[in-house]
């Protein structure tokens, strides 16, 4: 499993590549916080190439849309696939969330 | 029942039940070898996809972190015992950790209702239940073991 972090124009594009769970999410939490204190506002988490979430990735996301919202910024999620979105249904993360079906229209979103 | 050595050997048991069966220490690093292992055989034996990508790795994963870092405390010399039993009619996911255990029915936080959509934590049992047909919990030989029961779909 892997993050990474890549600047699109003013928004930080996070690549979720991978299982996001208990043994791996604080690395993604330290990462989108390192920018968040540099001064980024925009963040996208793109889910293309993830696997599986447990409920401590859950919780990390939850966490960082709350961290970024009190910095002034914003968080969007993109390309979830079909048992991902179930997830997200299941625990209702999809109203809390704003969701693209696409990086494209994610980033047209802000 | 079952030939549980520990060694992870896939076996079948005298009912035609496919059995997995792996000692692991506790470290929430292993988990995610042994959730693709279960999960692998699982395809294997036809569980459907949707059981294969997300009922089974998400509600094990849930139950062996519980095991781990509740149970066990994260004590890595304190091991987690993971079973799995595969039939023609369901699969059922034991893990066992060295802990106290805990009383299942008083875990009944919803974090769904919108007073705790924003929490961080309290999705791990939710999710095992959301995910699993059934969950259980009991103790055997000095041993908090919680079971999964999939039905096949």
């Amino acid at each position: 499993m892997s993050f990474s972090i890549k600047k699109q124009g003013e928004i930080c594009v996070v690549d979720v590549e991978g299982q996001l769970i208990v043994g791996n999410r604080q690395e993604l939490k330290q990462k989108v916080l390192d920018e968040l204190e540099k001064g980024e506002k925009k963040f996208l988490i793109d889910f293309s190439q993830t696997g599986y979430i447990d409920s401590s990735g859950l919780g990390v996301l939850v966490s960082l849309s709350k961290k970024i919202r009190e910095q002034g910024g914003e968080l969007r999620l993109a390309n979830l696939n079909d048992d991902l979105k179930t997830l997200f249904e299941l625990t209702k993360l999809d109203t809390l969330f704003q969701i693209a079906d696409t990086r494209e229209r994610a980033l047209e979103s802000f | 029942m079952t030939a549980a050595d520990g060694t992870g050997e896939r076996r079948h048991d005298a009912v035609g039940r496919v059995t997995l069966d792996r000692l692991i220490p506790s470290d929430v690093r292993e988990i995610e070898p042994i959730v693709e292992l279960v999960t692998r055989e699982c395809r294997v034996l036809a569980l459907s996809a949707r059981q294969c990508a997300l009922n089974v790795p998400v509600a094990l994963t849930e139950a062996l972190s519980n095991a781990i870092l509740r149970g066990n405390r994260g004590v890595r010399e304190k091991h987690v015992r993971v079973r799995a039993m595969v039939s023609d009619s369901a699969l059922v996911l034991e893990v066992a950790d060295e802990g106290t255990g805990f009383d299942l029915d008083a875990c009944t936080i919803d974090p769904t209702r919108p007073g705790n959509i924003e929490r961080e934590d309290g999705r791990g049992l939710f999710l095992m239940r959301s995910l699993m047909d059934r969950v259980e919990r009991y103790d055997r030989d000095a041993h908090n073991v919680v079971r999964l029961i999939l039905n096949r779909s």
